[in-house]
């Protein structure tokens, strides 16, 4: 399945190369043109099959990268220093074990067992300059010959199935969104398609502003993962989404507010084919959206979200219903747009 | 004045949702301008053909809302806020949808002030059940105050003076402009100012001019005990300095300096320390724009009752047409 093998790739933010290469091998017999931006951004272009005079310029975007870490010291010891690339909680940093750089090397986060810790120290959340990356070196030396500064280290999952068609893995953010896109640009759509992979996202949107202002689309669509908060201490106020209640639309989060449109276009597709969506309840955090809409004289966009459980983690659960859905909704709404000949105002 | 005032502070337009607004404006000006059309944010932008210079003037239409994010089964209403509003000036108040559903705003139960949060506060629209609040209301939908326009003399009292005092501004100093097509003007009333300065950023860009100039509100000083700001009501309209998102350019700003010099309008300087405005996006389009700002002196900027002096707005018009017809360098 696609959408494992582009769970497990490592593909933090600035390091996406790996998961654009999988991108390209997948798509390349599909597409009429498919390029990278000097940004890393996999831009791909479709045109309709079906000779339709003038159809709307579809942007779709999906985000390559991943949240982890950059490593930026090496101790006499032989272990590692790291930043973290993108938003993720300490407390799921420790001992986790992570891949680093090109090749791969094994690692996990350190930390001391539970029995030499004082009391207090078992009370605190340990800062990112205290904690370090093992990967069985005997020195800096040693180190040295498997690792250097620079390289970048990923969470290092593999995906298994869980319960009722669950997924647990890594980098579902967004790795589930570039697989959706992958299975659009493989079928028959009556749009132009700009598909864009783009790359850190994770730390300010960064790709999506260039390979906006590259395309100039008509209108944008984007497909990320959103937080499901349904677990079991969520009372009263419904939580951000729910895992199998289809996939979220999003009303207006930090960088965008919501197209009404393209709004009320996807509401259209989801009721006309019957396809189960909710909406994300939450406005923090930001996706592509926000830049994309943003470009040169304005884009309407929208956003669409697949579910996910802890997210940023190095274990994070989706639904492939909702998967499935995202999948079902995006086409549906594709071919919404060009029933309507294009969004304009 | 007055009168086209109160009809702009009187509809609601919370951001990505101003088309009353956009309606009243446009109705407005359409006489007076060459072209208008929208873009694909929403922006209304209004040209006035001329020979010198292309100036480009924002002032935003919409103003801080809320917006409803879960409905419950008793058929309350739980929300976040849509621009800068604090959650301890919204118990009690009352709030309208654009369908002109009305409701009011209170918490549940808190032991003490500070633990007041949007998370603590619902809106009451008079539903009791889910369905029945489904009916009037969706999730998704925008509110804002639900507030008369009221005239206290040379003061005025109303929501959203920011910025439709900013709008009114424009709409009468366009109105007043005489046959002379001495520069080229675009007369933006722009979007999504209060959540990110989105608006301005898209039409500078489309519409690529020399010069920029935002036409907005500021905070003032003179209230008991205010943070230290040399800007006060009735002493004339504020030519900016800076703000946190924009330092005026020195040639925009020394020029509206020259012309209330020389046509003896009161003005004041503004050096706000917090908050930025519409300029902020626009100075930094393509290759830089140079611009600047004239603002409104106002009071409890964001709550529902924003005062603001008559008199200033009187002469900000009369500032601005005197800028507009300016030979610029």
């Amino acid at each position: 399945m696609l959408l494992k093998t582009l769970a497990e790739l490592p593909g933090v933010s600035g390091d996406e190369k790996r998961v654009r290469e999988a991108i390209k091998k997948e798509v390349q017999p599909y597409v009429d043109e498919l390029k990278t931006d000097c940004m890393g951004n996999l831009i791909v272009n479709k045109r309709p099959r079906k000779g339709k005079k003038r159809s709307p310029k579809v942007m779709l975007a999906a985000h390559m990268d991943e949240v982890g870490l950059i490593i930026n010291g090496i101790e006499k010891s032989g272990h590692l220093r790291f930043l973290k690339v993108g938003d993720i909680d300490n407390r799921v940093l420790i001992s986790k074990p992570v891949i680093i750089g090109v090749e791969n090397i094994p690692g996990v986060i350190g930390v001391k067992a539970v029995h030499l810790q004082k009391p207090d120290e078992r009370k605190k959340t340990l800062k990112t300059n205290q904690l370090y990356i093992d990967i069985g070196a005997k020195g800096k030396e040693e180190a040295e010959k498997m690792v250097s500064l620079g390289d970048y280290a990923a969470f290092d999952t593999k995906v298994k199935e869980m319960g009722e068609r669950c997924l647990c893995g890594k980098a579902f953010d967004n790795r589930a969104g570039c697989a959706v896109l992958v299975e659009l640009l493989k079928r028959e759509l009556p749009v132009e398609l700009c598909a864009v992979f783009t790359v850190q996202e994770e730390i300010g949107s960064r790709g999506a502003i260039t390979a906006a202002y590259t395309l100039d689309p008509d209108l944008a669509l984007i497909i990320e993962t959103t937080s499901a908060a349904d677990f079991p201490e969520t009372k009263g106020i419904k939580p951000v989404t729910n895992l199998g209640d289809g996939p979220a639309l999003t009303l207006m989060d930090q960088s965008f507010i919501s197209d009404g449109k393209i709004l009320a276009a996807l509401r259209a597709a989801a009721e006309d084919n019957e396809i189960k969506y909710q909406y994300r309840r939450f406005t923090s955090g930001a996706t592509d959206a926000g830049n994309i809409s943003l470009s040169k004289e304005g884009i309407p966009a929208g956003v669409v979200s697949i579910p996910c459980r802890y997210l940023h983690s190095p274990a994070s659960v989706i639904k492939l219903d909702d998967f499935y859905a995202t999948i079902g909704l995006s086409e549906a709404f594709l071919h919404k747009v060009s029933e309507m000949g294009g969004l304009n105002r | 004045m007055k009168t086209l005032l109160q009809k702009l502070v009187e509809e609601s337009g919370p951001p990505g949702a101003e088309e009353k607004i956009r309606d009243i404006v446009k109705a407005e000006v359409k006489d007076y301008v060459d072209e208008i059309f929208e873009d694909a944010l929403g922006n209304l932008i209004c040209v006035r053909k001329g020979e010198g210079k292309k100036i480009m003037l924002a002032a935003h239409m919409d103003e801080v809302a809320l917006m409803v994010t879960h409905i419950d089964e008793q058929g309350f209403l739980r929300f976040t806020k849509v621009g800068g509003v604090l959650p301890h000036l919204l118990v009690g108040e009352r709030v309208i949808f654009s369908s002109g559903v009305i409701g009011t705003i209170n918490h549940e139960k808190i032991k003490e002030l500070k633990e007041l949060d949007f998370s603590k506060l619902y809106i009451d629209i008079g539903a009791s059940s889910k369905k029945e609040a489904e009916n009037k209301v969706a999730v998704g939908d925008t509110c804002v105050y639900y507030r008369q326009f009221t005239d206290l003399g040379r003061r005025i009292l109303a929501k959203s003076l920011d910025d439709r005092a900013g709008c009114a501004v424009m709409i009468s100093a366009l109105q007043k402009l005489k046959d002379d097509r001495i520069n080229e003007l675009y007369f933006v009333f722009t979007v999504q100012e209060e959540v990110g300065l989105r608006g301005a950023k898209t039409s500078a860009y489309r519409l690529d001019p020399d010069f920029g100039i935002a036409v907005d509100v500021t905070r003032t000083g003179d209230t008991p005990e205010a943070p230290t700001m040399a800007v006060s009501l009735g002493k004339g309209p504020a030519i900016k300095v800076k703000d946190s998102s924009v330092l005026a350019h020195p040639q925009v700003r020394d020029l509206m300096i020259e012309i209330a010099e020389k046509y003896k309008i009161p003005y004041q300087l503004e050096v706000l320390e917090r908050g930025g405005t519409d300029a902020g996006a626009i100075h930094l389009t393509k290759e830089g724009i140079p611009s600047g700002a004239l603002s409104i002196p106002c009071r409890y900027i964001h709550t529902p009752s924003e005062m603001i002096d008559y008199e200033d707005l009187q002469s900000a018009v009369n500032l601005l047409e005197k800028i507009l017809t300016a030979r610029w360098p």
